[in-house]
C-alpha cells in the first residue's frame, strides 16, 4: 500500500470536560479523496484546524509527506505542501479575483518582499493564477471585485486560490456547503478531475456528492472514528447506518 | 465620479499653485500655512500605510512624528552650541544639513517602530489601539522629563537647517522641499499599494487566514508595514520641527496621534491620495474658522462626524472612484 501523504495518529483534543478529537487516526493517500462525514458537533472543524494548523492537540501527531508537522503553524504547513479551502470563504472581498488568485501565487512561488513592480505587471504571477482561474471556470470573471461574486463563484475561487499553491495535499473543509443542486454537481466534477493532481481530505455534508467522489469514508461521531473504509464497506455498515446515516436521510 | 488618478495630480497642483500664488501676492503666512498642510500630509500618508493598507488603527503615531521632531532638535541643538553629543563611547557632533537629519530621523523612528510593532503587534482590536497609545504616552512623559533637551520647553532652534544649494530660511524655498519629499513619498506608498507586498498586506488586513494558509506570515508584513509607516511620519516630524524652529514633547502628545487618525479618516483611508485632502482641509478649517470662532474644532468634529456616517470612503471616496492600475 502507498505511503500516506498526510496521516495523523492519536489526535486527541479536549476543551475543559469536552473531548473535541479522541485518538483520531486517519490517512490520506496518493489519489484517492477522502472523506469525513459526521453529525454537527462531531468535531469535524476540530480536527480540521489540527490538521492545518492553528489547534495544536493534547496528544497524538500529524505528518505530512513524512514529516511530523504537530508544532508547526499554518503557514509552515501551507509552505510544506498544504492546500486547504475554507467553510467559510475567507477571501479578500475588497479586492479583484485575480488579485485573490496572485495572493496565492504569490505565497506559492515567490516572495512577499517587493515593493516597486505592481503584483499584476509580474508574468509569473499572473500566468499561476490565471491558470488556476481557468481550471475553475472563472477566468472570464478575473477583473470582478470579490465581493461582487456570487455565493457559487466564491467558494470557486476558494478553490482556485488553495490551487494557485500545487499543493500535495489538499484538506477541504466543506467545499459544497451553500451550492446548490447544480453549483454542487460542478463542483464534484471539478474534484473528480483533481484527485490525480493531489489527494483531498474531504469534509463534507453533501452526501450525494460525498458518495459521488470519495474512495474512502471516515465517521467521526463525538470526537471518534468509528468507523473508517472503502465507500462500499461503510454504507454496508449497520453501526454507521444507526449513528449518522440513518438521521441524515 | 473622477478617476482617482487625477484627483490625486489635481489635489498636488492645487497645492502647489497655492504656494506660488501666495508668493506671486507676496503672502508669506500662507506658503508657511501650504507647509504645515504638506508636512501634515505627510505624517498622515505615513500613517495610511498602516492604517489604511495594514488596518492598523495606530494610536500612538505621536512617537515617531516626535522621535523625528527630536532627532532634529537634538541634532541641531549640538550643532548650534558647539558641544559634541556623547552617546556612551561614541561622540557625534551636531549637524545642520537636512540631509543627515532626515536619515537619522527616518532610521531612528523606523527602528522605534520596530520595537513597538514587536510588542504591539501581538495584539489587536482595542488593545492596539490601547497599547500604541501607552508607547505614544511613554515617550511624551519622557520628554517632558529630559532636561538636557528643554523637558516641558522644548528646544528653539535658531536658524532653519541648511539643504545644499537653497535657501531654507525662505519659504517657498522650504515648501518646495517638504512639497518635493511629499510628492517622492507618494509614489513610493502608491507603487508599494499595488505591489506584491502590498497585495499581500492588504490581503492580510481582510482575510488574514487566507494569507496563511497560502503561506505568508500576516505578522511579518504586519510589522514592515508598521516600520515604513513610521518611518515616513519620522521624517514628517523632522521637517515639522525645521518649519517651527521649534521641538516640545507635545510632538509626542497623544492629541497629535489622534489628529493624523482625523486627516486619515477626514480624507479617506487607504486612498492614496486621503490623507493630503485630510490635511488640506485641517489646515484650511483651522485657519479660516479659526479666525471666526476659538471653538473651530467643534466645526472639524462635526465634519468628522458626517464623513463617518455618511461618507466612508472620506471626502476622496466622494470624489473619486477606486483606482485599480
Amino acid at each position: 500500500m502507498a505511503e500516506p501523504l498526510l496521516a495523523t495518529r492519536g489526535l486527541t483534543k479536549s476543551f475543559g470536560a469536552v473531548t473535541a478529537s479522541e485518538d483520531v487516526s486517519i490517512d490520506l493517500r496518493p489519489g484517492e479523496i477522502h472523506a469525513v462525514i459526521g453529525p454537527n458537533g462531531a468535531g469535524k472543524s476540530t480536527l480540521i484546524r489540527q490538521i492545518c494548523g492553528g489547534l495544536t492537540p493534547d496528544r497524538g501527531t500529524v505528518t505530512l509527506l513524512g514529516r511530523d508537522v504537530t508544532r508547526m503553524g499554518t503557514v509552515d504547513r501551507a509552505r510544506a505542501g498544504l492546500g486547504r479551502t475554507f467553510q467559510i470563504s475567507s477571501l479578500a472581498m475588497e479586492d479583484s479575483v485575480l488579485e485573490n488568485a496572485v495572493l496565492g501565487a504569490l505565497g506559492a512561488g515567490g516572495t512577499p518582499w517587493r515593493f516597486w513592480r505592481p503584483a499584476l505587471a509580474s508574468a509569473d504571477l499572473c500566468a499561476r493564477a490565471e491558470e488556476a482561474l481557468e481550471k475553475v471556470g472563472l477566468a472570464d470573471h478575473r477583473h470582478t471585485r470579490c465581493g461582487d461574486l456570487s455565493h457559487g463563484q466564491r467558494r470557486q475561487l476558494e478553490v482556485a486560490v488553495a490551487l494557485t499553491l500545487r499543493p500535495k495535499v489538499f484538506v477541504m473543509d466543506e467545499p459544497m456547503a451553500g451550492l446548490g443542486a447544480e453549483g454542487s454537481a460542478r463542483m464534484t466534477r471539478f474534484l473528480d478531475g483533481l484527485r490525480a493532481e493531489a489527494p483531498i481530505l474531504l469534509v463534507e455534508h453533501d452526501m450525494d456528492a460525498v458518495f459521488a467522489l470519495a474512495d474512502r469514508i471516515s465517521v467521526l461521531v463525538y470526537g471518534r472514528i468509528i468507523a473508517t473504509g472503502p465507500q462500499e464497506e461503510i454504507r454496508a455498515s449497520r453501526a454507521v447506518r444507526e449513528a449518522y446515516l440513518g438521521e441524515a436521510s | 465620479m473622477i478617476p482617482e488618478r487625477w484627483l490625486t495630480f489635481a489635489v498636488l497642483v492645487g497645492l502647489l499653485a497655492v504656494a506660488l500664488g501666495a508668493l506671486v501676492m507676496d503672502r508669506p503666512f500662507t506658503i508657511t500655512l501650504a507647509t504645515r498642510a504638506t508636512i501634515l500630509a505627510l505624517a498622515a500618508v505615513g500613517l495610511n500605510i498602516a492604517l489604511g493598507q495594514g488596518g492598523l488603527v495606530s494610536f500612538g503615531h505621536a512617537a515617531f512624528f516626535g522621535i523625528g521632531g527630536y532627532a532634529m532638535g537634538i541634532l541641531a541643538h549640538h550643532a548650534q552650541t558647539f558641544t559634541p553629543l556623547e552617546l556612551g563611547p561614541l561622540t557625534i557632533t551636531g549637524t545642520k544639513s537636512m540631509p543627515v537629519i532626515w536619515l537619522t530621523a527616518v532610521v531612528a523612528s523606523a527602528l522605534a517602530a520596530l520595537l513597538i510593532g514587536l510588542l504591539a503587534l501581538r495584539t489587536s482590536g482595542v488593545y492596539f489601539i490601547m497599547i500604541t497609545l501607552a508607547f505614544g504616552q511613554m515617550f511624551f512623559y519622557f520628554a517632558i522629563s529630559w532636561s538636557a533637551y528643554g523637558g516641558e520647553d522644548g528646544l528653539s532652534i535658531y536658524v532653519r537647517n541648511d539643504f545644499p544649494g537653497l535657501n531654507t530660511l525662505d519659504p517657498i524655498q522650504f515648501f518646495g522641499l517638504c512639497f518635493t519629499l511629499l510628492c517622492l513619498v507618494l509614489l513610493f506608498a502608491g507603487r508599494l499599494m499595488r505591489s506584491p507586498f502590498g497585495l499581500a498586506l492588504n490581503a492580510a488586513r481582510q482575510a488574514p487566514e487566507r494569507v496563511e494558509t497560502v503561506g505568508l506570515d500576516p505578522m511579518r508584513l504586519r510589522l514592515l508595514a508598521f516600520v515604513l509607516s513610521g518611518a515616513v511620519t519620522g521624517l514628517a516630524g523632522a521637517l515639522f520641527a525645521d518649519l517651527n524652529r521649534f521641538v516640545s514633547p507635545a510632538m509626542f502628545s497623544w492629541q497629535l496621534s489622534g489628529e493624523l487618525i482625523v486627516l486619515v479618516i477626514l480624507g479617506g483611508v487607504a486612498r492614496l491620495i486621503g490623507p493630503v485632502v485630510g490635511a488640506i482641509a485641517f489646515v484650511t478649517l483651522e485657519h479660516v474658522l479659526g479666525d471666526v470662532t476659538e471653538f473651530w474644532l467643534i466645526w472639524l468634529g462635526v465634519a468628522l462626524l458626517l464623513v463617518v456616517l455618511f461618507a466612508r470612503g472620506g471626502i476622496v471616496g466622494l470624489v473619486a472612484r477606486r483606482g485599480h492600475g
